[in-house]
This record gives C-alpha cells, structure tokens and sequence, in this order.
C-alpha cells in the first residue's frame, strides 16, 4: 500500500476545507488536499444567493453590527446553536467578505444614488449612500433585521469559490482530486490520518498527517430528493462515525428550503425571495402574509417551509404530474433583474423546466437543502473523542446554526470556519509529532480492501441502488418537515431492517478502476447508519425547535430539550448510543423569534445554572480543552444595546 | 407515444486489462422531461454498473458532465432526451486526458492553465483585517463577473479547432480567463507581463477565429467581446513596448 505523508491532511476541497489548508500552506506546513472531485466542482460552487456579513453599506443595512447579525443568527437556530460559536462566527464574517474581496471576489456594490426594489410586495423606491458607492453591497434574506447577504448576482458560491482555488492554486498546495477517504487511522484516541481510495484506479492509499481536517459537506442526498449535488452522501461524516469515538451532533436538525422547483429538485435562491419573489397557491393567492403578517415570504426557512406545506395540507396546493407544489413569483422583477442579479436562476428555470421566470410562475415545494449536525466539534473546530482531527463547514457541527440556519449564513461560515478553524488545525500541527505507524496504517487499508472483497465476492443478492432507495424513502415519507411519533419509528423499524440487509449487498461488477457501483457499495453502510441515527434521534426528541417539527409534541421544550444530541455507534454495536449535552453558553435568554408562532415551555433553570454545568458536561462526551475558556468571546449582554430589547429597557 | 431511445455510449476503461475501445447500444423508455443526467444513471443502475460519466451538481452549475452529445459538446446534465433524435450518440470530450467511458480529466487540465496563466491577483498590497474594502465600481464588478461564470466545463477547448492540433493552446477559457484579470483593476500586471504571456501562438494569438467555443459555451460567456478586448489591448501593449526601445 502507496504512503503519503503530509503536516496536515485535508479531506473536502470545497470552500471550508480550501480556506483551511490555505491558513495551513500561509504557516509553512505542507498541506494535502483530497477530494472526491475537482475542487471548482465542489458543491460550495452551487450556492447563489450569497454571504451574511454585518458590513452595513446597503442603506437597507445601515446600523447593522456583529451583534445584530448574531440576535438574528441565535434567533433562527431556535436557541439550539452555541451562542460563542455564533459570535465567533458574526464577529469574523465582515472580515471574511473583505479578505475575499482582497483575494479577487467581484462583489456586487453600493452604487450611490435612488433605485426601485419590492419589499414586502410593495415596489418602494430606497436611495443608497453615495458616501458608501463602490463598497459591497447586500440583498435581503430571511430571518434577519437588515440587509446583510454580500453577493455577486446569483453565482456567489462559484465566484467565492474560484477566487479561493486561484489561490490555493497561488500558493501550490497539493491537492489529490478523485479521492474517497474511507476511514481514518487511529490509535489511543489520536486520528493519524486517512485510508483512501483513488476513484481513478481504484487503488487504497494511506495519507498519515499531523493534524486531520474533514470538510466534505453535507448528507443531504440520504434524502433522494434535495437540492444538493450527488456527492453530500455523508462520506465525510460517515468516516468520522466510523471510529466509534466521534459523536454526530444534532442529525435529526435537516432544513428543507422553501424554494426546490419542480421537478428536478435544483434549488432556487432564497436571494429570489430577498429581491420581492412571492409565493402563490393554487388560485395565485399570496398567502404567506397571512401566516406571519411581519416577515411574510422572509421569515426563516424552518417557519416558510412548514408554511408552505401546512397550507398545502388545506388544499390550496397545486396538483402536478410530479406532485403538489406552489409558486413562486418573480414576473413583476423585470427581465432587467432577472438577466443580471438573477440570471443563474432564469438559465436553470429555462433549461430543466421549460419555465420563463420573466412571464410564468416557477413551481416550487420544500425540498432537503442543508444539513446542520454533523461531526461535533468544539469552538476551535477540533472533534469530540478524538485528538488531532478537526471538522468545519456543512459537514461539522460547529455549531452556530443549531436547528435552523439563516439563508447566507453557511456560504459564510465555510470562509469564517476556514479562517478561524484553519488557524487552530496548523498550530495543532505545529506541535503534534508525524506518527507515520506504517503497519497501523496496514491494519486500517486491509480492512477496507477486505470491505472491498467482501461486496465484490460475497453470497449475498442485495442491489446497491435498491438499499439507497430504501432509505431515502423513509427519510421523505416519514423524517421531513412535519413528524409524529408514529412515523418515525416506522422509519426507524424500516431503518433497522435495511441496516440487517446491508453485509448481503453485492456488487455486480468487479471492474478495476473507478468503479461506480463499488463507489456506491463502500458508501452505503455510512448512509444507512447516518438515516438510523437522523430518525432515532428525532424520534427522541419529544419537542419542536427550528426545523425539527414534531406534531405530537408542538412546544418547544426549554425545561427538557434545550440541549444538542449526540450519537455514537460503537465499532460492533447493534445500536448507537445517545447522549444530551447542554448547547453551550447561554448570554441571550431563550424568548420568542419574533415569527412562526408555537408554544414554549420555559426552562427552569437561571442562565448561571445552566452555564456552570455546560463545560463539565461537554467535556465527559469527548470534548478538547479549547485554546481559550469557553465563553471568552461573548460580550456578555451586548445585546440589550439593541432593538427590541434596547426600547424594551 | 413514449419513444425507445437507443443509446450508443463509447466505452473504455483504460486501467482494465486488454480493454478495447467500443461502443455499447442501450435502449430506454422515454419518460416526460428526461434529461441525460436521469437517462445515464437509469441505464447504469439497471444495465451497465460499471458505466463511467461524472456528474457533480446535475444543474449546469459545477461543469462535470461536459460530453459529446450527438456529435456537439455540451452539458448532459441540462440536455433533455426530448430535443434529441431517437438514437443518442454519446462520447467523451476530446482534447482531455480519458479516464474512462465519458468521464474525462478536465480538472487537472484546468488546474494547469490556472498555474500557467497565474490566474489570480497580482498585488503587492496585503490584506488588512481592519481596513474597509477597496471600493470598485459596480459596472467594473459586473464586467468581471460576466467572465468569471466560466464553469470550466471544457466545451469550448473541445469544439476548438487551434486546440485538437496545439495540446498547449490556453483555448477560450484560457483567453477568457485572461479577459477577466485584464478587467479588475486589483490585478497589477503591466501591459508588457499580460503581452508576454498572451501574445503568442497557445495565447490570443493562435485562435484561427472559426469562434466555435462561441457556438457551444453552455454560459453563453461573452467570448467575442473578450477575445476582441485582449487583441486590442495587446496590439497597444505592443505600442508601448515599442515606443520603449525607441528610446533606448
């Protein structure tokens, strides 16, 4: 078996895991990159909408701060996020749109001056700053106070992500494309590296490393039907789970975006509905408003989703060959608006559906779209359980989104994330020894190459695809946006059973090489074990907080459920096991979101109580020492300084 | 009524011993809206396992399934089975390095040019964290973006008659990607770098003006404009250099 070694490994060449490996190359460590595609292909390419960030030049955003950026941040996670990993993240997301303005990002900007927009329906006419002409603009997004999302028109995840490889490209960091990771060495609690399989010729490779960094994005696929690219299966989070040390944090928290069209479940920006787009029902009513008066179309995309489907539930859905769905309005934007700011959205609409968004409707429903748990890790991005292994972006749990993340708040947490983690993965590596245990990293390749002789050569019948499919349908049928008891342990018995299947899948072809189906095969225990643990953990959870909606249980439970769940799968075990840990340091009291409605039960602990126990308790589920204590960055109550609670004094 | 749609898909997978290439026939049902990146995993999944193609984000976003459609490079994803004849000839891109069946290394070929063509921006300044933006103009911002949406798909550098017999020619999402550095007023290279880099035969140079990668460029880039814009732009950078060694 090939050996590489490398100071630091990185696993996922989007843009969490290139801003990483550059904070890494900038410090002199030699630094690998693996990824299972081209890094330009990687799904941060996808994302259209855009980037939050407090920089406050749009007039719509003048007095935006870090703080207010962080009230709408805590408010939209539904209180389930880590309250210092937000502020981390709000304090350092105005930096991170300049630095990529620095690297070569052409950001939309201010031009001084009065220009027509919709805003609640309404065409209003907002004149901008010409003191502020030529900084980066910002569009409206949901669930935030201001104008606050940077953009460059609908293609920001691309144009972000081009100038952060040029760089990459600048600075020669290695970078392995067509590359699967198939499980880490480890020994003693320390991750060493990764076993790896070359999608080129099949070969297994061990990459051994000072200090390990996953950022492979999401699971959205387990779904079947999601607006992510075919390669979010969980890999990343799966290798992670793998060791039996690593806790998942919060997998039962999915978001389902408002706006998948129909069919082809490509999403649609949220970016549509910042610049005036408007949902319709079957009669070309706007309904939102009279679900929530204030927000309407931009309330959070936990609350629009549940919306959308409850007042589909009443009828007002339309009826397609490809199921119910609703629209969405952008005709009254003008074609001007949608050849530029919205262009990425015409050519997709025009291309898969046969829609022209300048004078039809586009079909629409709530589709998979973003995953917030994942592998826990600590403020400084370092895993739970396991020394030396670091996770950032989609695939980690971080954990500033807690139940429902802000439209633009994970473009930017990939930068953010890779800045700030990026710098705490190269200095563990400056101090760590390369432990390059060449007949560990043997015993770790033959598991997998007797993996791989297993599916190829055993005497079961089970198709691959087949099993896939399973899963995915109880995950739509019975783990979407609204839940009950019943259904999910139906997914969960379901789950099970397919989990009893999984040794008897075979692969048809043994061809060398990339091997597709094999590709598939060595990914689909990760996905059946991930699917387990998404329904077993909201089967548990006997509340409702952000996208997680629990008919049976509509409250949100502050006294019982203000806590992350954490889920680990002992290495031969039956069943994972799972535990509570308290979200983290609270400075902003659990309230109201100010949209969506629902029932609260308050907790009924003091905000002191609650913190003394947050280290200790965290800290017997696998979590590192941070480089600071914990809390440091919170200035406590800055918050009171601002509205409501500023005209509340 | 439903069409059979006959497939005929060229096939070879290089790291298998003795493997030839050939081309395999397949038949599908027609479905409504089918588009080849659904028609390509149905005939994997049911006829062929081993099939090799590369999709990424199945929404002519990430530039993965670039392949020749019918004799015409284009992206499959995003390509409906509807607008196609009944029988669908399916062939990797040229030019690329194959890795097997449609599946081609375009990235490591793009890679290359961005190193070659040092696409990134050329500055002496660094950044400080707690300076405020170099402010842009927005119609400049606009202009690069129109440039940068390239997808590196690689339609362009197969339908380009200059690249099939010069391996080293940038092709148009090189001179593309030139155009949108020349345009940001952040990247600091002189006229006299960009002449030396592009005013050669693999630069803007070696394009024979046939502007098939205009005809196939699946973003509809303004490819014309560019490669007018650079000849302009070099034919002054000549000018000047000139000029200089007059004065000498």
């Amino acid at each position: 078996m090939k050996v590489i070694t490398t100071d630091v490994l990185v696993i996922g060449a989007g843009l969490a895991g290139e801003r990483a490996a550059i904070a890494g190359a900038q410090t002199g460590l030699d630094v690998t990159m693996l990824s299972l595609v081209p890094p330009r292909r990687s799904h941060s390419a996808a994302a259209q909408g855009g980037m939050q960030a407090s920089l406050g030049n749009s007039v719509k955003g003048k007095g935006d701060n870090p703080t207010i950026h962080w009230l709408d941040t805590v408010k939209g996670s539904d209180w389930g996020a880590d309250q210092e990993v937000a502020r981390i993240f709000a304090d350092n997301a105005p930096i991170a749109m300049r630095e990529m303005a620095h690297f070569g990002v052409p950001w939309n900007r201010v031009e001084g001056g009065p220009r027509d927009v919709y805003i609640k329906g309404k065409k209003t006419t907002i004149v901008e700053d010409f003191d502020k002409e030529g900084l980066i603009t910002a569009r409206s997004f949901g669930g935030t106070a201001k104008w606050r999302t940077c953009y460059t028109a609908d293609g920001t995840g691309h144009t972000v992500l081009y100038a952060m490889d040029n760089l990459a490209v600048q600075l020669d960091i290695t970078i392995h494309d067509r590359m699967e990771a198939l499980s880490l060495i480890h020994e003693d609690g320390v991750c060493l590296g990764a076993i790896v399989r070359c999608l080129r010729t099949g070969d297994i490779i061990a990459y051994m490393s000072k200090s390990t960094a996953i950022a492979t994005g999401g699971y959205g696929r387990l779904y079947g039907e999601s607006t992510n690219a075919i390669i979010n299966e969980g890999t990343g989070s799966w290798i992670a789970l793998q060791t039996g040390l690593v806790p998942l944090g919060n997998m039962e928290a999915v978001q389902f975006h408002p706006t998948g069209i129909v069919p082809t479940d490509i999403l649609v920006t949220e970016g549509c509905r910042g610049d005036g787009g408007l949902l319709l029902d079957v009669d070309e009513y706007r309904f939102m408003p009279d679900y929530e008066p204030e927000a309407q179309e931009l309330a959070s995309r936990d609350v629009v989703s549940r919306r959308m489907k409850e007042h589909m539930l009443k009828g007002k859905g339309v009826q397609s060959s490809y199921g119910e769905h609703l629209w969405l309005d952008l005709r009254h934007l003008g074609a001007e608006h949608l050849h530029t700011k919205l262009r990425e959205v015409y050519d997709i609409c025009m291309y898969f559906i046969g829609v022209d968004p300048i004078k039809e409707l586009i079909p629409v429903r709530p589709t998979q779209h973003y995953s917030m748990g994942g592998i826990r890790v600590n403020k400084d991005g370092h895993a739970y359980g396991l020394k030396g292994l670091f996770a950032l972006g989609e695939v980690s749990n971080w954990d500033m989104h807690g139940f429902n993340r802000l439209g633009g708040n994970s473009l930017a947490e990939t930068v953010v994330a890779g800045m700030v983690v990026g710098e705490k993965i190269a200095s563990y590596a400056k101090t760590a020894e390369l432990n390059a245990n060449i007949s560990l990293a043997e015993k770790f390749g033959k598991e997998q190459t007797d993996k791989i002789a297993h599916l190829m050569n055993n005497s079961g019948s089970e198709n691959v695809y087949k099993i896939r499919d399973e899963i995915a349908h109880f995950l739509r049928e019975d783990v979407h946006i609204f839940r009950t008891g019943e259904k999910l342990q139906n997914a969960v018995d379901g789950l099970k059973e397919i989990l009893e299947r999984i040794d008897q899948v075979k692969v048809q072809t043994t061809a060398p090489g990339m091997n597709p189906e094999l590709s598939q095969a060595l990914r689909i225990e990760g996905m059946a074990k991930q699917a387990y643990i998404i329904a077993k953990g909201a089967l548990l959870r006997t509340e409702s907080r952000g996208a997680h909606t629990r008919e049976d249980y509509p409250a949100r439970d502050d006294k019982n459920w203000l806590n992350r769940t954490l889920a680990t799968w002992a290495v031969g075990a039956d069943e994972p096991e799972f535990n509570y840990e308290p979200v983290g340091q609270l400075d902003l009291p659990p309230g109201d979101r100010g949209y969506g409605g629902g029932q609260m039960i308050d907790m009924d602990l003091t905000l002191e109580q609650y913190n003394a126990k947050v280290d200790a308790e965290q800290t017997a589920f696998g979590k590192h020492p941070t480089l600071e204590p914990m809390g440091t960055r919170i200035p406590k109550e800055a918050w009171r300084e601002e509205s409501p609670y500023k005209d509340a004094k | 009524m439903a069409r059979t749609l006959t497939f005929k898909i060229f096939r070879y997978n290089p790291t298998k011993e003795n493997d030839e290439p050939h081309i395999d026939t397949f038949e599908l049902e027609e479905t409504p809206r089918l588009n080849l990146f659904t028609a390509l995993h149905r005939i994997r999944e049911k006829q062929a396992p081993d099939l090799m193609y590369d999709f990424v984000c199945r929404a002519g976003i990430c530039g993965s399934c670039a392949m020749m459609i019918n004799g015409r490079p284009t992206l499959a994803c995003r390509t409906l089975t509807s607008d196609l004849s009944e029988t669908i000839e399916l062939y990797p891109l040229p030019f690329f390095k194959l890795l097997g069946d449609l599946s081609v290394d375009t990235g490591v070929w793009f890679h290359d040019m961005a190193k070659r063509l040092e696409s990134w921006i050329h500055t002496q300044k660094e950044f400080d964290p707690a300076a405020l933006e170099e402010r842009m103009d927005n119609k400049t911002a606009i202009k690069i973006y129109d440039s940068e949406r390239c997808i590196e798909c690689g339609c362009c550098i197969a339908a380009c008659a200059t690249a099939q017999v010069n391996p080293d020619f940038l092709g148009a999402a090189g001179l593309n990607r030139i155009g949108r550095f020349l345009f940001d007023p952040r990247d600091k290279r002189g006229d006299q770098e960009w002449f030396e880099l592009v005013s050669t035969e693999i630069g803007v140079f070696g394009c024979i003006g046939m502007m098939a990668c205009d005809d196939v460029c699946p973003k509809d880039l303004p490819l014309l404009e560019v490669f007018s814009y650079i000849r302009r732009k070099m034919n002054s950078g000549v000018k000047v250099a000139v000029n200089e060694m007059d004065l000498t």
